[in-house]
């Protein structure tokens, strides 16, 4: 900190105590769910889609919106954190681990890009997609995800910020190396983990 | 396309002071602030800037503003600010920010939503939205006035258009589509420009959050 004051604010919006422990520095707590969307928002149909695991893998692999439906699905309770400032606790999804995917293609490289219906990619090590620390999603609430929330499905990776899970979701493509995705092109974060503020390309 | 001033994108700085230099009420519910920037960089038309108060306790509040200057404009930026009755930054931007104060921000960030010159190009806003167009729109004036651009703006009331002074003409082109707005703003807007023909690659949006 740099001791700077802001003459006459006091701050109004300020956490419950109780919350105060999951919400990220900079965020602030968001009741609704903000729709960000680069370019106009896809229109993709389950009889068309698939979800696919390429790349550097032991064995490329493929669901169909159907045999997709027959994998293990849980609920993921989770807090979910956006790089624009908001944080929505306490919120539902529904979808199948991505460690249940990864392991049916054997994964042989460290990193992975999420790749979207619509042209949508992002980047990660791939160890932040294992151990139960991601899913691909199709309901929220209950209900199946609304299609302006990348819906028939699209990833959860909680623990990163939110442009790191990807809408419309129609793969992971495993690599060797880590190659920069839509946004982190675009002067985003390499990592976005939103508890040590990475939102910008020098954070 | 490199006839317009070329800006590269470089990582952005980091928090800085800066003082407010002029403050002008563009509608009832809109001012926008001059901002004198110690350690400017030079933004691409689209670009924002992250604000941050910081109360005495130590509580703190970041927002994202669009630019509306044009990068031409060396050591200073305007963000324009709309008033969102429950907010917590732009009220406090509104009732008490004057002429002198000092704030922080950081930036300019992110390079996706912005023009680097290409052309024809059909800017669509609604509301503020019309905010980082209007940088695009100044940077044009001052660099290649010829240039075809179009604006379609769209507002509930005639009290609520921000830019007066600047004169917005509707018309359909091929091309590049900017559109800035809410959300339901965006998704209508963005698909009446699928439906002319626009290809989905050349139609770059940007919503606002929370409101809609």
């Amino acid at each position: 900190m740099n001791g700077f004051i802001s003459r006459g604010f006091g701050g109004h919006r300020r956490v419950p105590e109780e919350l105060a422990d999951r919400l990220p520095p900079g965020q602030y707590v968001e009741s609704g769910f903000p729709v960000l969307t680069a370019g106009p928002t896809p229109k993709v149909d389950t009889a068309d889609w698939t979800f696919r695991v390429d790349g550097m893998v032991g064995q490329e692999r493929e669901w169909t919106w159907e045999e997709f439906g027959q994998l293990p699905f849980e609920d993921v309770p989770c807090d979910i954190h956006c790089v624009t400032k908001w944080s929505k606790l306490g919120t539902t999804f529904r979808g199948v681990p991505v460690d249940v995917l990864l392991d049916a293609a054997e994964p042989l490289g460290a990193y992975a890009v999420q790749y979207s219906y619509g042209g949508y990619t992002t980047n990660l090590p791939i160890e932040d997609l294992m151990d139960g620390k991601a899913w691909v999603v199709t309901e929220h609430e209950g209900e199946p995800l609304p299609r302006e929330h990348g819906g028939p499905a699209r990833m959860l990776v909680p623990h990163l910020y939110f442009w790191k899970s990807a809408k419309w979701v129609a793969g992971l493509r495993v690599m060797d190396h880590d190659e920069p995705g839509f946004w982190e092109e675009r002067g985003y974060h390499e990592y976005g983990d939103p508890w040590k503020e990475q939102r910008y390309w020098n954070d | 396309m490199e006839r317009l001033t070329p800006v590269e994108q470089k990582a952005p700085g980091r928090w800085q002071v800066a003082t407010v230099a002029a403050i002008k009420p563009e509608t009832p519910q809109v001012k926008s602030f001059r901002l004198q920037v110690p350690m400017w960089m030079a933004h691409l038309p689209g670009q924002h800037y992250d604000v941050r108060l910081t109360a005495p306790d130590g509580y703190q509040a970041q927002r994202s503003y669009s630019i509306a200057s044009s990068p031409l404009e060396k050591g200073e930026i305007e963000l324009t600010i709309d008033r969102l009755a429950d907010g917590e930054v732009s009220p406090y931007f509104h009732d008490v920010v004057v002429e002198g104060d000092q704030v922080e921000v950081r930036g300019p960030f992110t390079s996706y939503f912005v023009w680097r010159g290409e052309s024809p190009v059909l800017l669509v806003g609604g509301g503020s939205g019309v905010v980082p167009l209007m940088c695009m729109m100044r940077h044009r004036r001052l660099t290649m006035p010829e240039l075809p651009m179009r604006l379609v703006y769209s507002v509930r009331k005639a009290d609520d258009v921000i830019y007066a002074d600047v004169i917005a003409e509707a018309g359909v082109d091929s091309g590049i589509g900017f559109v800035c707005g809410s959300n339901a703003f965006v998704e209508t807007a963005s698909q009446l420009l699928l439906d002319a023909g626009f290809d989905p690659q050349q139609i770059r949006t940007e919503r606002f959050g929370p409101t809609g």
